[in-house]
């Protein structure tokens, strides 16, 4: 078992799951309560990387960051060495490859979430920014719940699109998905069936919690 | 003060008048609001009203547009056109583009089915509208609303664990512990018993006494409207057909649709035949008989066609025809069906027109009442009320 790409990958899925939660609150607020007509087309965009090749948004993120890009040479600029095939490249591209995974649950929730509670929280005289705080999204917490969880298992185990922007440079951005990956191509299978297992259970666990928790919270209210 | 009747289309005779003229103390609203319900045709709503401090009752049958113009004095709709001003403060108008957040109109607001945070305390809830205070007064405020309200010993509980009428207290107390400068409650006692009900009531009028804000209250419960109400509103299909106390509202209803929410069983047509200047009352002609009612007199010339609406509870029957009594319409007739739901009997007698009558078993068996049998109607002249057709 190769426990520094174990570590770079928590930290790696650690880093995209806060970092997800920060972007996915706002954004799956905003697709809940926007008036918009045209937000199902940021719906789509938020989905998309739901239904493409991991390949194919791997390459396109690689293209925006790389160093012909104006993302990619202002990095340059500032730090003086490329971002493709850096680990700041991997959580970049982990942050796009698993937005759906933190923003569809958390909308799914927001939206069961009865409009009557902000109305009366508005009322109340309560900003929207409290409303949000201290009545959609504890009311949302089993929605939270399995957004970090699906969040940090799917980053755990990415493979495709770390493969293309980061490649495979132990301690920077070899993955376990990729030392797995590395282990069978060298017929080395009870090292790769060792990391996958750990893989598998981490995935178990996370989300067995997530369901032992949504019953709980079912259980709290019962009139509804 | 007279009912005044607002004629569709035309201009209410209460002066609503610009933002904050009318009642400085009070609300003034004038709301359009087109809404377009699912798949069911428009609806308009279109009222101009004013509410001074105290309690405003707002009553109409469902899908009149109470809640809907209720959403739109909180700010949770926005009307199409129109102005809201409150103590002279303007919280909306359309043409100056004034549009107050919900959140900055400082008011109280009741909901249907009361929408208390179900993650959140008893007191966690009354505490909630509180955020801009100190602690200490908060909890000093909260613990006192809840004791005035009697729902001191919930304060710990969730909603989910109490009953209903302690909701409704609940629901009351974060609601007013803010002291609103509006409070608007939409059918907080809904589906409550009467003793309950009364107490909340009793609990609500002292704390209006203290406070002298506009509450408007919607329901379509004509004891509540007697109960509470100091003024009465009647919205019908988006409009606001009459205003005035809930005696002269509801009792003497100028308006078809006004007499129908507030029980009048019988509305026919009829036709003045002549009017009595110096008695202070009217003959009409029940359409198409030869029934003569005797009416207080209304400002209509004999031939106009009018109609007079009449309670089945303010009829009398009897099995002879009754002499010397001060009632001025007898009127001959068949009792055509007896039909008995619980403790009262309606029966339905045939003099030409078809009258409704309510009246209780005993007196049905001590007339010995059945299909067939020859009745005379008792109606005095006050318990006939014209009505204008909508």
């Amino acid at each position: 078992m190769d426990w520094q790409a174990f570590l770079l990958t928590v930290k790696l899925a650690v880093l995209v799951t806060a970092i997800l939660l920060v972007l996915g609150l706002p954004i799956a607020y905003w697709l809940t309560y926007s008036p918009r007509r045209w937000k199902f087309l940021i719906e789509a965009v938020v989905g998309m990387p739901l239904v493409l090749p991991p390949t194919v948004l791997g390459f396109y993120i690689l293209l925006a960051l790389g160093s012909k890009s104006p993302i990619g040479r202002w990095w340059e600029s500032l730090t003086g060495h490329t971002l493709a095939f850096t680990f700041e490249a991997l959580v970049i591209g982990s942050v796009i490859y698993s937005l759906p995974f933190t923003v569809q649950p958390l909308a799914a929730a927001f939206s069961t979430v009865d409009r009557k509670f902000v109305a009366a929280s508005a009322t109340l005289g309560a900003s929207r920014l409290r409303t949000f705080f201290r009545i959609i999204l504890p009311l949302s917490v089993s929605g939270l719940l399995t957004a970090i969880a699906l969040t940090f298992a799917h980053t755990m185990g990415e493979f495709g699109v770390v493969l293309m922007v980061g490649g495979n440079i132990p301690g920077v951005t070899r993955t376990v998905s990729i030392d797995i990956y590395d282990q069978v191509q060298a017929t080395n299978y009870a090292s790769a069936n060792q990391t996958a297992l750990v893989l598998l259970a981490i995935s178990f666990v996370a989300l067995s919690l997530v369901y032992a928790w949504n019953r709980k919270v079912w259980a709290i209210w019962p009139w509804r | 003060m007279a009912v005044e009747v607002v004629k569709r289309g035309g201009k209410p005779a209460t002066p609503a008048g610009g933002p904050g003229s009318a009642a400085p103390a009070g609300l003034s609203a004038h709301i359009q609001k087109r809404l377009r319900a699912n798949g069911s045709r428009e609806f308009m709503l279109d009222a101009q009203l004013a509410a001074p401090p105290g309690i405003t009752i707002l009553f109409g049958a469902s899908g009149a547009g109470k809640t809907t113009l209720l959403d739109c004095l909180a700010g949770l709709l926005e009307p199409d056109a129109g102005h809201i001003a409150l103590r002279g403060r303007v919280l909306f108008d359309k043409a100056a583009g004034v549009n107050l957040p919900t959140c900055k109109r400082s008011l109280g607001y009741v909901f249907q089915d009361l929408a208390l945070f179900p993650h959140l305390t008893v007191e966690a809830n009354v505490r909630y509208g509180l955020a801009k205070i100190r602690g200490e007064e908060q909890a000093g405020r909260t613990a006192a609303i809840l004791e005035s309200l009697r729902a001191a010993h919930l304060r710990a509980r969730y909603p989910g664990e109490i009953s209903g009428g302690e909701r409704q207290r609940v629901a009351l107390a974060r609601a007013l512990v803010t002291e609103p400068e509006l409070l608007l409650l939409d059918e907080p006692l809904g589906g409550l018993d009467a003793p309950t009900k009364s107490a909340i009531v009793d609990d609500l009028r002292a704390w209006n006494r203290a406070h002298q804000i506009p509450i408007l209250y919607v329901t379509h419960d004509r004891g509540e409207v007697f109960a509470l109400g100091e003024r009465a509103i009647v919205l019908e299909v988006g409009r606001l057909i009459a205003q005035g106390t809930p005696h002269e509202v509801l009792n003497a209803p100028r308006q078809e649709a006004v007499a129908q929410l507030a029980g009048f069983e019988n509305i026919f047509d009829a036709t003045v035949d002549a009017t009595h200047e110096a008695q202070g009352t009217m003959t009409c002609r029940l359409a198409g008989t030869a029934v003569t009612l005797e009416v207080p007199l209304s400002r209509v010339a004999p031939g106009v066609r009018v109609r007079v609406a009449v309670r089945a509870g303010d009829i009398l029957l009897a099995t002879s025809r009754p002499q010397d009594i001060s009632a001025r319409n007898i009127i001959p007739g068949a009792v055509l069906t007896l039909e008995q739901r619980d403790f009262m009997i309606t029966a339905q007698v045939d003099c030409g027109v078809r009258f409704e009558v309510h009246l209780t078993p005993g007196a049905r068996d001590s007339l010995q009442l059945r299909a067939g049998r020859e009745v005379w109607l008792v109606l005095k002249t006050h318990s006939c009320q014209l009505v204008a057709s909508t």
